[in-house]
């Protein structure tokens, strides 16, 4: 068969190409959300780990998030997912996509929280002693002070969570979730052919990583310009 | 009691994990009065300038603030805070905003100033300490003793009742330390309440009304200047004048 041939018959017969683009679509989904989620958790663990380490506050809180880490860092992802919905909604009809947000969201946040509590960490103490000598209380002098100086210095590791989500999110299939990955491996299911579907699959990735390093590196540049 | 007195500390005591740096101190400081606390190294007048604004929890004693015992776990000391000014020695500026807003953010968030008023305070401020031209430059853009002149004034938005300097020139080069010390002089001439902890002796000799003299946690000795310096008490005080001057 020509390379014509099967590029039609991989892509173009019975609009096969679809399954990418749903795929792509669910994929994009997934990862936009549950980075969302895992930086909300990421930060609400960075901060109270964080108070507890420097002030002692928080005690019960950071046993809590210490057990949240060691499991989540503990156990593959895909295990993890497998568990969020065979055992917690195994007897609830529920959308998998919410599943898959809930399990990556919940797997990323624990290592967020980590990259932002040694962002936090990483602040001079200086700095939070200056924001309480003008006044301001715990909250507020991470919220103006702390924070935006922690984020600053975390957003290239940030970014990196964020590709290897997005690409972890590649084994939503085994929770029959059509995926990017998925929608690949549907088309070589149709076609026979495995060269063609999971290359377009692999690029689609690759393109896709490469776009967010270029943005996150332009956030980078335009926050790091009020330094000199 | 003196209703002139604007912090009182009683039997001030602090240690880190078993060593007692603080061995009960007592202390009044008057409204308008300049006093600069000197002592060896290690002898805690760091960490005793630094309770006074509650940075560091005394393990023991009290602190009064306009008569407030600000040591009681009950008060928010947010607000006491606000009253008083504090200069460190790595001056704290905030790097990630620029001159004008690190004068203007606590004005504006505490003291609900608006922004208008609040630059308006930050700029002519500036223009006393002669740095209105730099308002829009970042903290790492600034010399060593531009930082600390801005730390000084940052504090000075807040309008405090007392400002603590807890060795404002010890990192600064040589040549900046002049210009600091006379912002801080002016200051004192304009009757600010100042407690000052510092190894510049001229300083303490030039603008103290007051001179405290702590080693090893205690309070060893405290006159006004001239007998101070002319006519030490304490051997200790002597072995240690004689060191430093």
């Amino acid at each position: 068969m020509s390379f014509q041939d099967r590029f039609y018959l991989n892509f173009i017969k019975d609009d096969r190409w679809l399954y990418l683009l749903d795929g792509l679509k669910v994929t994009l989904l997934i990862t936009l959300f549950a980075t969302l989620l895992g930086i909300v958790i990421g930060f609400l663990v960075a901060i109270i780990r964080s108070t507890y380490d420097r002030t002692g506050k928080f005690k019960i809180a950071n046993a809590v998030c210490q057990l949240y880490l060691t499991v989540i860092r503990g156990t593959p992802v895909m295990v993890q997912l497998l568990i969020i919905y065979y055992v917690i909604f195994g007897s609830v009809d529920i959308n998998k996509v919410i599943v898959a947000v809930l399990a990556f969201g919940i797997n990323s946040g624990a290592y967020v929280a980590e990259i932002c509590r040694a962002g936090i960490m990483s602040i001079d103490i200086g700095q939070l002693e200056a924001g309480r000598s003008i006044g301001f209380s715990y909250a507020q002098t991470m919220w103006y002070i702390i924070l935006p100086q922690a984020f600053k210095n975390v957003l290239p590791s940030l970014g990196n969570e964020f590709i290897v989500l997005l690409k972890e999110t590649s084994v939503a299939g085994y929770i029959a979730l059509q995926d990017l990955t998925k929608g690949g491996d549907i088309i070589r299911s149709r076609t026979y052919d495995a060269f063609f579907p999971l290359l377009a699959v692999a690029v689609i990735y690759l393109v896709m990583v490469l776009g967010f390093t270029k943005l996150i590196s332009i956030l980078e540049r335009r926050l790091r310009q009020s330094e000199r | 009691m003196n209703d002139n007195v604007l912090i009182r500390a009683e039997g001030v005591c602090k240690s880190f994990s078993e060593k007692a740096v603080l061995k009960g101190i007592d202390l009044e400081i008057c409204k308008g009065e300049v006093v600069v606390i000197i002592g060896p190294s290690g002898s805690g007048k760091s960490t005793f300038l630094r309770c006074m604004n509650l940075l560091e929890v005394p393990t023991g004693g009290h602190i009064y603030f306009n008569d407030v015992d600000i040591t009681d776990k009950k008060i928010n000391i947010d607000v006491h805070r606000q009253k008083m000014g504090m200069v460190f020695q790595h001056f704290n500026l905030f790097p990630h905003m620029d001159i004008l807003r690190n004068m203007t953010i606590g004005p504006e968030k505490l003291l609900k100033k608006s922004p208008e008023e609040a630059k308006a305070k930050a700029m002519e401020l500036l223009e006393r300490v002669g740095l209105a031209d730099r308002a829009h430059a970042y903290p790492n853009q600034l010399s060593g003793g531009q930082k600390q002149r801005i730390a000084i004034v940052r504090a000075l938005c807040m309008e405090p009742e007392v400002m603590l300097f807890d060795e404002p020139t010890s990192a600064l080069d040589p040549e900046m330390v002049g210009e600091v010390l006379q912002v801080m002089k002016d200051l004192a001439k304009e009757d600010m309440t100042m407690v000052v902890v510092t190894h510049e002796m001229g300083f303490a000799k030039e603008v103290a009304d007051r001179v405290v003299f702590l080693e090893d946690g205690i309070l060893m000795e405290q006159n006004n200047p001239e007998e101070f310096f002319g006519n030490p008490k304490s051997d200790r005080l002597k072995s240690f004048l004689g060191k430093v001057l």
